[in-house]
């Protein structure tokens, strides 16, 4: 009678304990995206104070009104009878005009909020030059054109060098010594250099010279009819990038996780485990892995971060038509509000990936869920 | 002392990647300093610039001249004659009244393969009021005359041979630099053989002259060869390796010592010390380096020193700082640090005199493994059209490569040559690191 009593009682604190566990993990969730939005925020600020230096982008502006304003009246016949000091003043009015219109006379510091606001509420303005494939000139337009191939490309990309290198580094550690453990170990200083370096290597060689696979850009031109056979070209325009991606990273990948691996299974507790008699598979799953996870979380979040930003390069270099290829293009152009747009969108995406990764963290480290403090090492 | 230099020498040597890193690293310190004693900053700059056409006499989009080795048919470098350089190309016979004929002969060998890509002539002329005159013809080895052109010659006059339309018209349709040298019965074909280019000159002046030189535009020229605006890639090449070493240890070894005194401060201090050093590193780690770079580039200045002073800047805060946190914390725990509190010692002691040291040699590797990336990153800022305006860099060359096409026309050297010297500087750090890391850190030793 007894017995059954504390058995209850023990499921009971068990469900009990679960409870707010489950608890703790979405507390340190919602913890972490509220100094994630705080973080957004003056990041986003920061770039704002970096983009107009000084009121140097405003004077740009300012210029830009006044030239547009002075063709528009070039190309007005009505103009021809006025004076020159009439034309002087119309032009001087329509100028102050469209500058009040774009609220550029008011004091920068009112202006910087105000431009906060839209940056984070993502009204990203009207952009000087470009075009999106629609014909639309609002800059939320381009870059939603654009995030959709980023995306695609890098999350391929990146899960594939997660797993894989995952499996590889597992692999390596439990053939410890052995040829390809020793040519991974030496592979490990190639990946210093970017994935756009290794693009133009397989470029070179699989686009100029072989003429395999396409230079660049997602679809070939003209695109193909059917919706299938487009999936199909898109998907042989990424096997260059994906690679490039894959060379870049997966060897110093494999290599740290591999060692990481190593250190952790000459634990003592993995000798117990041994001792018991577990299956080699077991004791990897439980005693090896399991507790490497946060660890390889954090320095995969750091890779991804790494990934984000080289983007830009990388995209250009193949010509995916990416954000990345949009920001060179903005730079090309200098058009302002599209650079200042992408800046934003990549302190968002920065923000939405450590975002993603604190909530996977805060599922495989005991740590959260115990409330031992999360402390990432 | 000495003998812990001698026996980390000692480990060092039994780690191949770090023997092989150290002579790369060795040769191209070597390489920047050569670079810097063989072309002055100014001087490269002002060849970079191509100023006072400096690459008149350079061919465009040329290949290495080493390129005739792996090949058997043999392409042109330039043939370059100049009768200031040589006063047996020119012929002065005084008529009397001013009047004097010089005619030049410029003779050569041809025995290559392919055909040059230009030919032009450069003329210089002295005189007050009349101009000389020069009636240019062409000599085949086979002893065919092609009339070139009848020129006034002004005090500085180019007469670009493989432009005459009239030429062409004359060789039936053929470019002159095609048709002068073709075979008569296969043109696709060169025919090799003793070349001469004859000019008939005349001045009409006492103490008027006229001097003259023939450069035929080769496909090939010096080590590296040369670019779409005829400037020799050797120099940039050259003067890229300083750049790159410096911005790279700089950048490295700036950011890392700074995080670690500010992990250091972070942990010793906590409190709002640490706070503050973790939303600030939070900060950074949202804000996207190179959008920040790229706009720094396009609104204030593109000069590299200020690209390297911002990428410090923000590479203090980066990510490192955790690591270094959470080293320092259990640097904090150990007895000594309480023994040396227990005697009185200062914050500033502490920091200084017994954490930092203990955590350099993790210090090292990791300097070292980061001098890629931030070689590679100004490589990536050249590449996106935001490179020095001045300084001639490995990415800068890359960047004229990429637009234009060079991989497209294959021009592959121009790309291959900076990407080869890039990978040399990143490898050899990378593999010195790694090295580096296992010697310095027991727990990866013999793994």
């Amino acid at each position: 009678m007894q017995n059954i009593e504390t058995a209850q009682g023990q499921s009971a604190a068990m469900r009990k304990r679960k409870l707010s566990s489950l608890n703790r993990v979405f507390k340190y969730v919602l913890v972490r995206g509220l100094t994630l939005l705080v973080t957004v925020t003056i990041g986003v600020y920061l770039a704002i104070l970096i983009a107009n230096g000084g009121g140097y982008v405003d004077e740009m502006r300012k210029g830009q009104i006044r030239e547009q304003v002075s063709i528009q009246m070039a190309g007005d016949p009505e103009n021809a009878f006025l004076t020159l000091q009439e034309r002087r003043t119309l032009e001087e009015s329509l100028v102050n005009t469209q500058i009040q219109q774009l609220g550029l006379d008011r004091p920068f510091a009112i202006r910087s909020f105000e431009y906060l606001w839209n940056g984070l509420t993502l009204d990203l303005g009207r952009a000087d030059y470009l075009l999106s494939d629609s014909g639309s000139r609002q800059v939320r337009a381009i870059l939603g054109e654009r995030l959709g191939p980023t995306l695609l490309l890098m999350a391929t990309g990146q899960l594939l060098l997660f797993f894989s290198s995952l499996a590889l580094g597992l692999s390596l550690s439990r053939r410890y010594g052995s040829t390809l453990d020793k040519l991974i170990v030496a592979l490990a200083p190639t990946s210093s250099a970017p994935a756009w370096f290794y693009g133009m290597f397989l470029i070179l060689i699989f686009a100029a010279v072989l003429g395999w696979l396409p230079f660049g850009g997602m679809v070939s031109a003209p695109p193909p009819e059917t919706t299938w056979l487009r999936a199909l070209s898109t998907l042989k325009h990424m096997i260059l990038p994906v690679t490039a991606l894959l060379v870049s990273s997966l060897f110093v990948s494999a290599y740290s996780r591999r060692t990481f691996f190593l250190i952790y299974s000459s634990e003592d507790y993995v000798e117990m485990a041994k001792a018991k008699g577990l299956s080699d598979r077991e004791i990897e799953r439980r005693y090896v892995l399991r507790p490497t996870l946060p660890t390889i979380i954090t320095s995969f979040m750091l890779t991804i971060i790494g990934l984000w930003t080289g983007a830009i390069v990388f995209e250009s270099v193949f010509n995916w038509p990416g954000i990345g290829r949009l920001t060179q293009q903005a730079i090309n152009m200098f058009d302002t509000p599209v650079i200042v747009a992408t800046t934003v969108i990549y302190a968002y995406l920065l923000a939405i990936t450590i975002f993603l990764l604190d909530i996977i963290y805060a599922l495989v480290d005991p740590r959260v869920k115990i409330g031992g403090g999360g402390t990432r090492s | 002392m000495k003998a812990t230099l001698s026996n980390f020498f000692r480990q060092m040597r039994s780690y191949p990647s770090a023997v092989v890193g150290s002579i790369i690293i060795l040769f191209l310190i070597f390489m920047a300093i050569y670079a810097m004693i063989a072309i002055p900053y100014s001087d490269a700059i002002r060849l970079w610039r191509g100023a006072d056409s400096v690459w008149m006499e350079t061919p465009r989009n040329a290949a290495p001249a080493w390129f005739n080795w792996f090949y058997r048919e043999k392409q042109p470098e330039s043939i370059i004659m100049r009768t200031t350089d040589d006063p047996n190309y020119k012929q002065v016979v005084d008529l009397g009244g001013g009047v004097a004929t010089t005619d030049f002969v410029f003779e050569f060998d041809y025995q290559y393969d392919g055909f040059p890509t230009e030919m032009t002539m450069f003329f210089d002329a002295k005189f007050v009021a009349s101009r000389p005159n020069v009636a240019l013809k062409w000599i085949t080895p086979d002893g065919r005359e092609i009339p070139l052109a009848d020129l006034s010659v002004r005090a500085s006059e180019n007469y670009s041979i493989s432009q005459d339309t009239r030429v062409t018209r004359r060789l039936g349709g053929l470019s002159p630099e095609k048709g002068l040298f073709a075979d008569p019965a296969n043109p696709n074909k060169v025919l090799k053989g003793t070349y001469q280019l004859v000019g008939e000159g005349l001045v009409f002046e006492e103490g008027s002259s006229v001097d003259a030189s023939m450069v035929i535009y080769g496909k090939l020229h010096g080590l590296a060869g040369t670019d779409h605006r005829r400037r020799d890639i050797t120099i940039a090449l050259l003067w890229g390796t300083p750049v790159a070493l410096a911005f790279g240890l700089v950048a490295a070894v700036g950011s890392s010592i700074a995080t670690m005194f500010l992990g250091a401060a972070s942990v010793w201090f906590g409190g709002w010390i640490d706070w503050l050093i973790r939303r600030v590193n939070e900060v950074v780690m949202i804000l996207p380096l190179l959008p920040i770079l790229i706009m720094i580039g396009l609104f204030y200045s593109r000069s590299i020193w200020v690209i390297l002073g911002i990428v410090i800047l923000l590479g203090i805060f980066g990510s490192g700082i955790l690591s270094y946190r959470a080293m320092f914390l259990q640097v904090k725990e150990s007895g000594y640090i309480d023994a040396a509190r227990a005697y009185g010692a200062g914050s500033g002691r502490i920091i200084f005199r017994y954490m930092i040291p203990k955590i350099i040699p993790t210090l090292i590797p990791g300097f070292v493994t980061q001098v890629p990336s931030f070689v590679f990153l100004e490589a990536t800022l050249a590449l996106l059209g935001l490179g020095d305006p001045v300084l001639p860099t490995w990415g800068k060359l890359l960047n004229d490569a990429q637009t234009n096409g060079a991989l497209l026309n294959g021009h592959f050297y121009w790309v291959l040559e900076p990407a080869f010297l890039l990978m040399l500087a990143g490898f050899g750090f990378a593999m010195l690191g790694f090295a580096l890391d296992r010697i310095f850190n027991p727990r990866l030793r013999g793994i």
